[in-house]
């Protein structure tokens, strides 16, 4: 293994772009760079098929039909722009929305923002295995609700949402219901001509494309409608106005194709090393599984090891990347706000790791990780004062802390 | 993000991990943070009779920084007396292994364990 290049156990932050995306983007950088919208010679020409051919690959992932499919430069801003479209053109008809509070933080963000442009918000808690109450979404929704936002599959533990039965209650009360899918694509099957949801927020770098391209579903029949974020040209059918980039597009359109191609081997191959890696580490004392153990994807697995901090942990497997929801690793010292959703205290969301497999991952890498996780929790627990007055019988619930 | 070589040091070698028994009359014994916080620090003195620490052991919870300002203050507080081990300041543990701002409070929580083992001495010996 190269002492330079750690194992990747990240895959839920970014991918890899595929070598055969990689392919496929090359030409539309070297040589064909016609602006998609000229379209009074080949240039363009060109490039406007090679936009239109990959729309019908993101499509057709999805089950939607292309021209439901609006491009944008990511899935932040597709959250942006079904948000806050939707939340505009319908305000006439009240001024509140629903969502969850383990939200990517694209939708919480842009939910505040509407706050404070004065829309109402209700952040809905979850269940202790990050799944959403369907009885409290119930009681949440007002005569004035226009819009609830609910991630199929949540980034941080894997959990799958019940989107269909969330779905159905928002069709039937005529409210818009938008599902940011970014974890979801190539992971989860996903027919949008089933599925009751009016708006899907796509992403290219969770599912081995480029950053900096993703897609909004916006659905036809019943026909949704949005105010634009962006103006200046009209592009998208009036809803996403600039020049589109077409390698960055071929390449989504590309990832999404060996998406649909490669699921069923993807969510195996993911299965088989996510049991492997969870059989590897589930019997270290003291080791909690977040998140639902049967509604989630095979790709992640959120783990708390307690009594011990998750930074530590981390630089104690420097030879692998993962990511903690430890606060001394996001930029404010507070823990993560999705594992402090789930119920969990404090020191369970400060030692969290968050290991994500993908379609580059190998049995070898994982059985590594596996011993790497268990010297580094004995080094660390040697360390630890609270795993010492835990083996002296002490209840830290009641121990009185020194604050500083 | 970046550790400096001395953190990793402390880190990949920490000095001086245990513990000093509670109960001796030698032993000051100073428990600061909380899990909430994801900083706890043990720190133990033993204490000789002619007010010389000849002994420091630690114990952490927290990250690569936290377990670094704890593992250098065993090693600064070691043949120090009492006195002098009080005026220690963070900022000495801090500049020693160069932390970024954001991990100052590590060297600030190190600084309040050295008062905390002190205090936990004294009070003992006044018991005595």
């Amino acid at each position: 293994m190269n002492k330079f290049s750690p194992i990747y156990l990240d895959y839920s932050a970014t991918t890899p772009i595929a070598p055969e995306v990689a392919q496929v983007m090359i030409p539309w950088i070297t040589e064909k760079f016609g602006n998609p919208a000229s379209n009074t010679h080949v240039y363009g020409w060109d490039a406007e098929q090679a936009v239109e051919d990959a729309r019908t690959q993101v499509a057709s992932l999805v089950n939607a039909d292309p021209r439901e499919i609006v491009w944008t430069s990511g899935a932040t801003e597709s959250n942006n722009l079904a948000i806050k479209g939707a939340a505009s053109f319908y305000q006439d008809k009240g001024k509140h929305i629903i969502t969850l509070k383990t939200e990517h933080k694209a939708v919480l963000d842009t939910c505040r923002e509407l706050e404070r442009l004065g829309f109402e918000v209700t952040y809905l808690p979850v269940k202790d295995n990050g799944l959403l109450d369907i009885e409290i979404f119930k009681q949440a929704i007002r005569p004035d609700t226009i819009v609830v936002s609910v991630m199929m599959v949540n980034n941080e533990i894997g959990v799958i949402q019940d989107i269909n039965s969330i779905g159905q209650i928002c069709r039937e009360k005529g409210i818009i219901f938008h599902v940011d899918a970014a974890q979801a694509t190539g992971k989860v099957e996903i027919d949008l001509k089933v599925l009751p949801v009016d708006l899907m927020s796509f992403s290219a770098h969770k599912t081995y494309g480029p950053k900096g391209i993703g897609a909004l579903y916006v659905c036809r029949k019943p026909r949704i409608r949005l105010h634009s974020q962006i103006h200046g040209g009209g592009h998208e059918r009036g809803m996403r106005s600039g020049t589109l980039a077409p390698h960055q597009i071929v390449g989504m359109g590309e990832a999404f194709r060996l998406a649909k191609q490669n699921m069923q081997k993807d969510i195996e191959h993911a299965r088989t090393l996510q049991q492997r890696l969870w059989n590897g580490l589930k019997d270290i004392p003291a080791v909690y599984l977040n998140g639902d153990d049967v509604q989630r994807v095979p790709h992640n697995l959120n783990v708390s090891f307690n009594y011990i901090e998750g930074e530590s942990l981390m630089m104690a497997m420097k030879t692998v990347a993962v990511s903690s929801g430890s606060a001394c690793t996001s930029a404010s010292l507070e823990p993560s706000y999705v594992l402090r959703a789930l119920g969990r205290n404090d020191e369970l969301s400060h030692s969290s790791i968050r290991f994500s497999i993908g379609r580059f991952t190998t049995e070898q890498e994982i059985d590594y990780t596996i011993d790497l996780v268990k010297k580094a929790i004995v080094k660390l627990r040697e360390l630890s004062p609270l795993w010492e007055m835990v083996q002296d019988g002490v209840d830290l619930e009641k121990v009185q802390w020194s604050s500083h | 993000m970046a550790y400096s070589d001395e953190v990793i040091d402390h880190y990949e070698n920490p000095r001086n991990v245990g513990s000093l028994d509670k109960e001796d009359e030698h032993v000051g014994t100073g428990m600061v943070g909380a899990p909430a916080c994801g900083d706890v620090m043990k720190l133990q003195i033993k204490v000789n009779d002619m007010g010389i620490i000849e002994d420091a052991k630690f114990k952490t919870y927290g990250c690569g920084s936290a377990i670094a300002s704890s593992s250098l203050v065993t090693e600064i507080l070691i043949g120090k007396t009492l006195e002098e081990a009080g005026k220690i300041k963070n900022i000495e543990i801090a500049s020693q292994l160069a932390l970024p701002p954001v991990k100052i409070h590590c060297s600030v929580l190190a600084e309040d364990a050295i008062k905390a083992a002190i205090d936990d001495y004294k009070q003992k010996q006044n018991r005595l």
